[in-house]
């Protein structure tokens, strides 16, 4: 017996040292870059980025110039920020509607729409994406921002969460509100939305981070620079030309700090909603 | 009219109707119109039908095979990293040897890659692999004595640095995916086993993995999936489509340079339908061979 707890004592150290190991092994590669916004762009395309912080060679320039530089980073930082939101918001709105009328209801033709969201999600977004490009060319919508949200507002995924959700609720709910006199919308907004509330945060963040990091889309149909996302705009500087990577490096640390921040708090919610199913690359 | 708009009968399918419009005009219209596309030869303002010469075409064209070949490699290797290395640290994070803060902060160092987006993680990642005996990768195969290696040159380094690039950042999320998978496993069936003298090997094979199944079906779909409409990866380790001797191109990286960079929209819609195919195909034989289909079958 004791024996046996000694060994267990010994495979816990192994699986702690283990752990930790790990986990310091993933993180390097941000310990790399936060020592890489600190040395100069040209430099790094040169040799690389490594582990050694420099002190003697470190300067604050890229920091400084990213926070004083009238270039173009802050106005892509507020755009993804824009766009993020209004993503957000558009699609849990119009994804919960969706999902109460298939949760509800029973319809003609319901079996065949809900085998149509099942069928988006096995549909890769990359078959489409080049006929889809054409058809926003001739709507006459290219290099704007109802190109980049409209495709992705009723957003299958978010649909098949809330409708799973909703499939728990208690139908008296309904009859109650409708003995109330509240119409069917009235009955949606004022009734199933407010319960609905714990499902909307994993829901944002999958949808928030699909849109924050959200590059091919973007990519194709965003023309104006002053219109770039983050990402879009951050890709532009990877051409090794001049001082770009100066503030390619800061620029790409900034912009993951504030989702990092975001995480440390609400970290149950992120890995909820980025495991809730597909999690797009 | 209003009426009826307000009535119980009209109200499921104004409910439904955003998700049917946008389904329409954004999905089935391109899918179509890439099913049509894939036939034509197209010209600015001129359309001409030439019946399944884009696909002829395809299957002699080398660098269109070699895409094949890339996205099929890549699928395969992060099929065998991606799935048992994460369900092998979710059975470790679930066991009740190690806990509290240590765990968590395995965790959320895990997953912190995930939150990334694409063009930072590439550009990290194009940095650490750099060619000089100073970045990361090299300092790290010179404590083992290793020459420094220009990485993204070579086919098979250049493999192995998209691989690290997809592992990095995936694991934390695939093991959230198992974790979450083990943790709703009855705590009864292991005890139930443990009587019965089951050892630790028997538990895993009994018992965790037929109940991990569900989820190992959902990780495999996505992966297979993933794996095999890869493209941003390499677009922003190889900072562009152009990779030497097109070691990083895959399949969507073909159809956007055939579609978007030499705007041949006919060949590279029929490389989407061709992609498409292979994905539904092989997932219908994943899905049947996994039993999928006879279980919704039984309900």
């Amino acid at each position: 017996m004791k024996k046996n707890k000694s060994s267990k004592l010994f495979v816990k150290i192994c699986m702690i040292v283990l752990f930790l190991l790990i986990a310091v092994m993933i993180l390097l590669p941000f310990w790399a870059i936060f020592v890489g916004t600190f040395q100069e762009g040209s430099m790094l395309i040169r040799y690389g980025l490594n582990l050694k912080l420099d002190l003697s060679a470190a300067n604050f320039d890229n920091w400084v110039m990213l926070f004083t530089d009238s270039g173009d980073y802050f106005t892509w930082f507020f755009n993804s920020v824009i766009l993020t939101v209004a993503q957000v918001v558009l699609t849990l709105l119009i994804s919960a509607f969706v999902a109460y009328g298939f949760a509800a209801y029973e319809f003609r033709f319901k079996n065949f729409f809900f085998i149509c969201v099942l069928l988006i999600m096995s549909v890769p977004f990359e078959m489409i994406m080049l006929p889809l490009y054409v058809q926003i060319n001739d709507m006459g919508l290219s290099d704007s921002y109802a190109a980049v949200l409209l495709p992705f507002i009723a957003n299958a995924m978010t649909i098949f969460f809330f409708r799973q959700y909703l499939s728990g609720m208690p139908k008296e709910i309904i009859e109650a509100g409708r003995i109330d006199g509240a119409t069917e919308y009235g009955i949606f907004f004022k009734l199933i939305m407010p319960i609905m509330k714990p499902s909307f945060a994993a829901m944002a963040i999958l949808n928030g981070m699909n849109s924050w990091n959200n590059f091919l889309w973007p990519l194709l149909v965003l023309r104006s620079s002053d219109k770039y996302t983050l990402p879009i705009g951050l890709n532009t500087l990877i051409t090794p030309y001049g001082n770009n990577y100066d503030l390619l490096i800061v620029g790409s640390f900034f912009s993951v700090l504030p989702i990092l921040i975001l995480f440390l708090f609400f970290q149950k919610y992120f890995i909820e909603g980025m495991t809730a199913g597909a999690v797009k690359g | 009219m209003k009426k009826f708009l307000y009535s119980k009968k009209a109200a499921p399918y104004v409910f439904i109707l955003p998700f049917v419009v946008t389904f329409a005009v954004f999905w089935i219209v391109p899918l179509i119109k890439s099913g049509i596309m894939s036939t034509q030869k197209i010209l600015p303002g001129q359309e001409t039908f030439i019946g399944l010469d884009n696909f002829t075409r395809l299957l002699g064209d080398r660098v269109f095979m070699t895409a094949v070949a890339n996205s099929f490699k890549y699928m395969i290797f992060t099929l065998i990293l991606l799935i048992p290395i994460p369900m092998l640290m979710a059975c470790m994070v679930n066991s009740k040897l190690v806990k509290g803060k240590i765990k968590g902060f395995f965790k959320s160092s895990l997953f912190i890659p995930a939150l990334t987006s694409v063009v930072v993680a590439g550009t990290i990642f194009r940095l650490i692999f750099g060619e000089m005996d100073t970045a990361l990768m090299n300092q790290f195969i010179g404590l083992f004595g290793a020459e420094p290696i220009k990485w993204l040159k070579g086919a098979t380094t250049g493999f192995i640095a998209l691989l690290t690039l997809a592992c990095w950042r995936w694991w934390g999320v695939n093991m959230m995916y198992f974790l979450s998978g083990l943790q709703s496993i009855p705590e009864d069936y292991y005890e139930a086993a443990s009587i019965d003298g089951a050892s630790t090997w028997q538990k895993f094979i009994k018992i965790t993995i037929p109940q991990l199944k569900p989820t190992l079906v959902y990780v495999l779909t996505i992966s297979i999936y993933g794996g095999l409409a890869m493209f941003n990866e390499s677009y922003m380790l190889y900072s562009g489509n152009n990779s030497p001797n097109n070691i990083g191109l895959t399949i969507v990286g073909y159809l956007y340079r055939q579609g978007i960079e030499k705007n041949d929209m006919g060949y590279a819609s029929a490389v989407g339908v061709v992609l498409l195919v292979i994905v539904l195909a092989i997932n219908i034989v994943q899905l049947t061979a996994t039993g999928t289909f006879k279980k919704e079958d039984d309900r």
